[in-house]
């Protein structure tokens, strides 16, 4: 049959990596898509020198691919330096799901990664004026 | 050469006149039902959202490009006065097909959309002031709910809102109260896109017209699937898309009441809606072509009258009897699956070929996906009514929707495509979220 419920996806959506929250967070956002309802929120904790993602958690809802996404980032983004974070592009979230999206369910699978880099890109910017 | 007032072109395949709608015979009207989805039928379960075009709509708009194609209006040559006067037909038919008293009644607009910021910007933003009250519904659609908003925001015009009832019909015992005599306007729409749900205009536009306001009927999910007599509803103003009634994309019609249409400014402005220019003066065009400015979708509009002749030959009357069975089909089928809960009325007497659900586990986007492999198309999220599905307090909805070219089996094919998407999916379920 079709590969884009393939067991991975349906098994990230099932149990969910890093599903929760932190005991502390440096960051965290939230990014909905207001057209369908789901939802990613993601918190990020850095490593002491703030060079690396030390722990993240995601909390959301909403379709497969969308929860999956954001799993599978989660997954992927644990201890690596927030340098290699920010060069994670959409196309790569797109190849970390590994499936052919039609446009409309691009949105679906991006939402994680959107959810994490604005919250990055937000401490960045509270550090840069601080 | 060729009499321009007598001239007529065959078509090149005659529309039959069945008694009663020959579903299969009219699928062959249709060429995109040749067309195979991952090696599967096409279901189109997603006319509301845009309907399929029959081979006399395409022949009629590719034989005017290939043999009587020039700008209207304005040539003194015979090609441009045989567009000229197929265009005007069109609006000819157009007119008579929703009983409009003459075709100065008919605006042609890119879709029902524009017609509706046509009435925003050229009736309500011109003659209401601060203060000033207009009523909508709960169940509108972006189209006839944004542009007035935006005139509440900057004009201090007061919007209300007609309640959703339980079963999804408007809750129209609320309505005398939201009537006030700073009621100006108006709008509902005749069918829902998202419930079904098919109001009587007659209960709102008395009723308004007794403060004193004027009515704006959003037709777009009506006109193409039932019988709609402007005079008889006695609106003021009645739009609708070409696109989702066999015509092409980009031709829509605003239906005007010609004592406004007279009394209101123009909308956009530049050529053919003026009479004269000069340096330092411009005299506005009469009535309907004030508000048609530059080159209009002249094919387009033709090609809209091709499809206005399709429907007239099946018979509008036909046309809402085959959904009106349908889609009582359709509700005592999803009925019947556990988890499937149809949101909007449950008779289909008042409730037009469009049914929204939602799958217990199953969101509609991945519901939606999987149909689509199965060479179904429905349509999943929130149908560009988003403060709709906030009253409902749901999040998103799967929406299928029936035309003259869908069947039982397509049903049929539905049912089974949510069954086997459950199926597919079914692993024990999520342990978050």
């Amino acid at each position: 049959m079709d590969e884009l419920y393939r067991d991975e996806i349906l098994d990230h959506y099932e149990r969910p990596r890093h599903y929760g929250t932190l005991a502390h967070a440096d960051c965290a956002h939230s990014e909905v898509n207001a057209s369908c309802g789901d939802r990613v929120y993601f918190e990020i904790q850095l490593s002491p020198d703030r060079r690396r993602i030390a722990d993240v958690a995601f909390q959301g809802r909403g379709c497969i691919i969308s929860q999956a996404a954001a799993s599978m980032l989660a997954d992927a983004v644990i201890g690596k330096p927030l340098a290699e974070i920010e060069a994670l592009d959409q196309q790569a979230m797109l190849d970390m799901l590994g499936v052919t999206l039609t446009f409309a369910r691009r949105k679906c699978a991006l939402l994680g990664l959107r959810a994490l880099k604005t919250g990055l890109y937000s401490l960045r910017a509270g550090e840069s004026t601080s | 050469m060729h009499d321009s007032i007598t001239v007529e072109r065959e078509t090149r395949r005659p529309v039959r006149q069945p008694a009663r709608l020959n579903v299969a015979r009219i699928r062959q009207d249709f060429p995109i039902f040749d067309v195979p989805m991952y090696g599967k039928p096409l279901v189109f379960l997603d006319s509301a959202a845009s309907s399929q075009k029959p081979i006399q709509v395409l022949d009629e708009m590719d034989h005017m490009y290939r043999t009587t194609y020039a700008n209207v209006h304005r040539g003194v040559y015979w090609l441009s006065d045989q567009a000229t006067y197929l265009y005007d037909q069109a609006r000819e038919q157009i007119a008579a097909f929703i009983g409009a008293p003459a075709p100065e009644n008919i605006v042609f607009t890119r879709n029902a959309t524009e017609a509706l910021n046509l009435v925003a910007y050229s009736y309500a933003r011109h003659f209401l002031r601060a203060g000033d009250e207009i009523v909508l519904t709960e169940l509108e659609h972006h189209a006839n709910f944004v542009p007035w908003l935006v005139l509440a925001r900057e004009r201090g015009v007061v919007l209300k809102f007609v309640p959703l009832a339980r079963d999804g019909t408007l809750d129209l015992s609320a309505l005398d109260a939201l009537l006030t005599p700073r009621t100006r306007l108006v709008s509902f729409a005749h069918v829902s896109n998202v419930l079904g749900t098919i109001t009587d205009p007659a209960a709102i536009i008395q009723r308004a017209h007794a403060v004193g306001a004027v009515v704006v009927v959003d037709a777009s999910q009506s006109v193409p699937h039932m019988p709609v007599n402007v005079q008889t509803l006695d609106c003021d103003f009645l739009v609708f898309s070409g696109h989702k009634m066999l015509g092409p994309t980009g031709i829509g019609v605003l239906y005007g009441r010609r004592e406004l249409l007279e009394a209101m400014p123009p909308f956009m402005t530049g050529s053919d809606m003026i009479s004269s220019v000069s340096f330092d003066d411009v005299t506005w065009n009469d009535v309907p072509l004030k508000f048609e400015a530059g080159t209009p979708a002249f094919v387009e509009a033709i090609g809209l009258g091709a499809a206005v002749g399709y429907l007239k030959a099946l018979g509008m009357d036909a046309v809402r009897e085959h959904e009106r069975i349908l889609t009582g089909y359709a509700l005592q089928q999803l009925g019947g699956v556990a988890g499937v809960a149809v949101i909007g009325p449950t008779d289909p007497a008042v409730h037009a070929g469009v049914v929204s659900f939602t799958v217990e586990g199953l969101h509609p986007h991945d519901l939606a996906t999987l149909l689509d492999r199965d060479g179904i198309a429905i349509r999943a999220g929130q149908h560009c009514a988003q403060p709709l599905h906030e009253r409902l307090g749901l999040a998103a909805t799967a929406r299928a929707s029936f035309y003259i070219y869908n069947n039982e089996h397509e049903v049929d094919a539905l049912i089974a495509g949510i069954e086997h998407a459950r199926r597919r999916l079914r692993r024990g379920g999520r342990t978050h979220g």
